[in-house]
């Protein structure tokens, strides 16, 4: 599966890897939901750093699509929430 | 559903608005490329604006530093004046600016963390215009073919997502050089208000305060010198005891003159005599290092005399 980190690139990270990586997304969702913005920071650093270490960085002239998306290293819970909002507006 | 996929649903849908108006692809790999270099000089011009308003907040820092070792400075020259409320004044006024100078940090901080990240954008995005240039000709050329309207679908949609995400990293940046630029505005309207004075100015009541006092402790000498010089040690005497200031001054001056008459004169007095004429020995409460040995490498943090860092 191909995962992207917004502003750090793209990596294939192996479909074995894929079920601790949502686990690990329901809890930054969980964070989100009880607005712990704490608790947020540090569940997307957990999270980008198992892409990082179980992916493998694609090229930057590679071009292909990403299947998942984690927000970018240091993103508060408002930069998220503000970016999810924007969820109705783009599919309009 | 989870942050990752409705993520990704908002970063594609973003894409393919900006593709979806095109109806042959090849047309599309055409436009890609030229919203691709678009975007290129954009996120280049993000840098460079970047870059300015961190030297912005850089050459504050330094406006604030020096009026912050120019206050250092007036505040010994009150103590020298025994000027113990306008020392006072300068040094909390000083303790103001290193609190400017700890937000200033913070942004800039922010601000060189934002620069670097569109240096790396901008490097990877040159490769991926490259990259994407050399793939589109390939596929126009094998246009004829069955899967080619897909790989140029699959290659478009790869590339907007990346472009989608790149100008999500400048819309990031506008708004941290917003931040900045409203920071920035508030410390320059402090200094316009004399909140925080701007003290290389000449309407700086505490320097004017300082120089008045020097002015008359100047002319109290020369009263006193003259007076030394002219009148005889019994009209000296009558006349000092008139203000205590007076007083003082003339025990340093009759000192000279008559020893026998400073002995009529308290100890006290002639403690305070000292104070004028021994300005540059610093009263053992100021530390002698002055703010020009600030650090010129930490441009965000004030000595550690009188300040909060």
């Amino acid at each position: 599966m191909i995962v992207r980190i917004l502003e750090g690139g793209q990596f294939e990270v192996p479909d074995s890897e894929i079920g601790a990586l949502e686990e690990l997304d329901a809890q930054l969702a969980a964070t989100i939901e009880r607005n712990d913005g704490e608790g947020f920071s540090a569940a997307l650093a957990k999270l980008a750093e198992k892409v990082r270490t179980t992916g493998t960085a694609l090229d930057p002239t590679t071009i292909v699509s990403s299947d998942l998306t984690v927000p970018h290293d240091g993103a508060s819970l408002e930069e998220v929430r503000h970016l999810l909002a924007s969820e109705d507006a783009a599919d309009a | 559903m989870g942050v990752m996929k409705r993520l990704t649903g908002i970063v594609q849908a973003k894409a393919n608005k900006v593709m979806d108006r095109v109806e042959d692809p090849r047309e599309t790999l055409d436009l890609s490329y030229e919203k691709q270099l678009e975007q290129l000089q954009q996120v280049k011009r993000g840098v460079a604006d970047v870059a300015t308003a961190r030297k912005r907040i850089e050459l504050q820092a330094q406006q604030l530093q020096q009026s912050a070792a120019k206050l250092q400075g007036q505040a010994r020259q009150a103590l020298a004046q025994n000027r113990e409320d306008l020392a006072r004044e300068a040094l909390s006024r000083r303790a103001g600016i290193s609190t400017q100078l700890d937000q200033l940090k913070t942004q800039h901080d922010g601000l060189v963390q934002q620069e670097q990240r569109l240096i790396a954008t901008t490097q990877s995005l040159q490769a991926r215009v490259e990259a994407f240039r050399t793939q589109k000709e390939t596929l126009k050329a094998s246009y004829t073919a069955a899967q080619a309207q897909t790989r140029i679908g699959e290659a478009v949609s790869g590339i907007s997502e990346s472009m989608t995400d790149t100008g999500l990293a400048m819309q990031r940046a506008q708004d941290k050089i917003a931040q900045m630029q409203a920071r920035a505005g508030a410390v320059d309207e402090l200094m316009a208000s004399g909140t925080l004075t701007d003290l290389t100015g000449s309407t700086d009541p505490l320097q004017a305060e300082l120089d008045r006092t020097s002015a008359q402790s100047q002319i109290e000498l020369e009263l006193a010198q003259m007076k030394g010089a002219l009148a005889p040690p019994a009209t000296t005497e009558a006349l000092g005891s008139a203000s205590p200031a007076t007083d003082a001054l003339d025990a340093a001056q009759t000192d000279q003159q008559d020893t026998a008459d400073a002995d009529e004169h308290d100890v006290a007095d002639a403690e305070t005599v000292d104070t004028p004429s021994g300005a540059a020995s610093a009263p053992t409460s100021v530390p002698a290092a002055g703010g020009a040995a600030l650090p010129a490498d930490d441009l965000f943090s004030l000595g550690s005399e009188g300040g909060q860092s």
